[in-house]
């Protein structure tokens, strides 16, 4: 391109020199757009408050064995269910490879007791009943969807009905034997 | 129009035989005859209509993060300079930017006072450009009462409380420009609706006024019109790029202002949440409308009432009437000057009332800024019966008293001339 620039223009009337600078014009234009297109989109992103609340710190010690809790964390449910042993033993009864999103209980929790899932049905983001004592569970013992009848068995995984993947586990940590952090 | 622009791209030709949006394009921005004689004061129509899509943007931006509430407004504001990514860069190019504009726009206005750009066959054109200020002043001042700051309020306040001038109705409207019985929440959504609503408004007939010059063409410094091809180059790439250069420059300042000093234009108690029980001990409206407020105060109390014996007018409706009568004296333009000779370069006396009145208009801008007592008052009132003298005494009798110099025969004459 440099060559370009120092072409004299009685080589070639100057047409190569005006592309040049037609294109460098335009080059430097897009740039210049960009540069500007980027904090419009990005202000359309979580901003800093939103973001300040993106993680939650819930006490688990009024929750007793058997029972769930629905938290909310970043706008959406998340299920906390203290597990008996038969519904422990039940997730782990069922081999990885016969489920739709083949996953093994272990890789799903942190202490066993302690199942901690994102409540949203990932066929279309309704919320899976299950949580209240009374409500359909599924023909697993989980949870169940009344948008499109997708059920759910005690580790939150799809065991049948549309939903494609199990429900999502978040991110979090045990601050200490009764506390965990979500997020 | 007539003939279509043969493309070579398929897709390009099957729609414009449809659809001639490429043929129109290619004629009015691409081929367009321009003078060629244009000087970098032409390149503030396009500098402006630059910064409305500008405003537009930012004010879409914008308008997703803010809550119109009088509980949230000026937190939401808050929220939007310190939480939202790029909030800061969006609010201060748009607070900018509305300066910018009026800045752009008011030199684009003298430069066709000078210029005369506003006579024939240009009076529609000038009158949609007066048309497209009046609807800047209504959106810029819709605007500046979104941030519910004290200044956001207070203006709010005085200017819908101008409309209680008009005879038997005015309580009424003003109550109704409220919807209730001060400036509150009801006002301020209504507002912000509005001030959303405007600059569509404001770009369509921003489209007018641009198809408008397209048909007479742009005037230029002689003034005298183009009679040959001689006289003309085409748009692209002699003002694409002259426009370009002049664009760079322009957002050189534009930046300025916003990253080095983005509250030079605005009020610091404006910083200030609204409080309707306290009105700032100064209160003062945005640079672009100072010499509009100097009208507004300049006429005296009684003073029309005692002249015409009068009673329905009033100093407080006299001096509305004088503000408006400053921007709608404009439509009027095309007709109160009398001089067939457009360009000032021509004008030996016009030339001087132009820099005279500009003047003047600085002056009143200043006077405005300051606060109604002493000195001031004489000046402001002095100041303003100048404004509307030039307008209605000068520009029809200069136009039988004045001998031109003698006008070029063409656009090229007095170039060739210089260079011979």
């Amino acid at each position: 391109m440099a060559d370009e620039v120092q072409t004299p223009e009685s080589d070639d009337d100057g047409t190569r020199r005006r592309e040049f600078l037609y294109l460098a014009t335009l080059g430097v234009g897009a740039v210049g757009a960009a540069a500007f297109a980027w904090p419009i989109i990005d202000s359309m992103n979580p901003a800093a408050d939103v973001l300040a609340l993106s993680s939650i710190e819930v006490d688990l010690s009024p929750i007793q064995e058997g029972q769930s809790v629905t938290v909310k964390w970043r706008g959406k449910p998340v299920f906390i269910r203290r597990r008996t042993s038969d519904e422990i033993a039940a997730a782990r009864a069922v081999k990885a490879g016969d489920l739709v999103d083949p996953q093994p209980d272990e890789e799903r929790v942190q202490q066993p007791e302690w199942l901690i899932l994102v409540g949203v049905c990932t066929h279309l983001g309704c919320i899976p009943l299950g949580q209240k004592s009374g409500e359909p569970t599924g023909d697993f013992g989980g949870w169940f969807c009344p948008c499109h009848g997708s059920h759910y068995d005690t580790s939150g995984r799809i065991r049948k009905g549309p939903a494609p993947k199990n429900l999502d586990v978040p991110n979090y940590v045990f601050l200490d034997d009764s506390t965990v952090r979500i997020g | 129009m007539a003939t279509k622009t043969e493309f070579n791209n398929p897709v390009v030709r099957w729609v414009d035989e449809r659809l001639p949006v490429f043929t129109y394009l290619d004629h009015e921005y691409n081929q367009f005859p321009m003078p060629k004689n244009l000087n970098y004061w032409w390149n503030f129509g396009a500098l402006a209509s630059v910064v409305l899509v500008l405003m537009i943007v930012t004010g879409i931006m914008l308008a997703m993060q803010y809550t119109a509430h009088v509980s949230m407004a000026f937190e939401s504001v808050e929220r939007i300079m310190r939480d939202v990514n790029y909030g800061w860069l969006l609010r201060y190019i748009h607070m900018n930017g509305a300066s910018m504009f009026f800045i752009v726009v008011y030199i684009h206005v003298f430069r066709g006072l000078y210029f005369g750009s506003y006579k024939a066959p240009r009076e529609l054109l000038w009158m949609l450009g007066v048309v497209i200020i009046l609807l800047m002043m209504a959106t810029a001042f819709l605007g500046y009462v979104l941030p519910w700051g004290q200044m956001s309020f207070w203006g709010a306040t005085v200017i819908t409380n101008l409309f209680s001038a008009i005879p038997f109705v005015g309580d009424w409207i003003v109550t109704w420009l409220w919807g209730g019985f001060s400036v509150d929440n009801p006002t301020l959504n209504r507002f912000f609706a509005l001030h959303y609503l405007m600059p569509f408004i404001l770009f369509a007939v921003v489209g007018l006024h641009v198809v408008a010059v397209h048909i007479t063409g742009s005037n230029n410094p002689t003034g005298v019109d183009v009679q040959s091809p001689r006289d003309t180059v085409s748009f692209h790439p002699y003002f694409t790029a002259k426009d370009s250069v002049g664009l760079v420059l322009f957002l050189f300042v534009f930046a300025a202002f916003v990253f080095f000093a983005p509250n030079y234009f605005g009020e610091p108690d404006n910083y200030i949440k609204a409080n309707p029980l306290q009105t700032p001990p100064h209160i003062v409206p945005e640079w672009y409308f100072l010499p509009f407020y100097a009208i507004l105060r300049a006429v005296p109390d009684n003073f029309i009432g005692a002249w015409m014996g009068f009673t329905l007018i009033n100093a407080k409706l006299a001096g509305v009437i004088a503000m408006f009568g400053a921007t709608i004296v404009l439509f009027f333009l095309p007709w109160l000057d009398t001089s067939k000779v457009r360009s000032a370069r021509y004008r030996p006396v016009y030339k001087w009332f132009f820099w005279v009145f500009l003047a003047d208009c600085l002056l009143l801008g200043y006077i405005g800024s300051q606060p109604a007592e002493g000195a001031f008052i004489w000046i402001g009132r002095a100041a303003t019966a100048y404004y509307f003298a030039h307008f209605l005494i000068v520009f029809p009798v200069l136009g039988w008293f004045e001998t031109p110099k003698p006008l070029p025969t063409s656009i090229s004459e007095p170039v060739l001339k210089e260079n011979s």
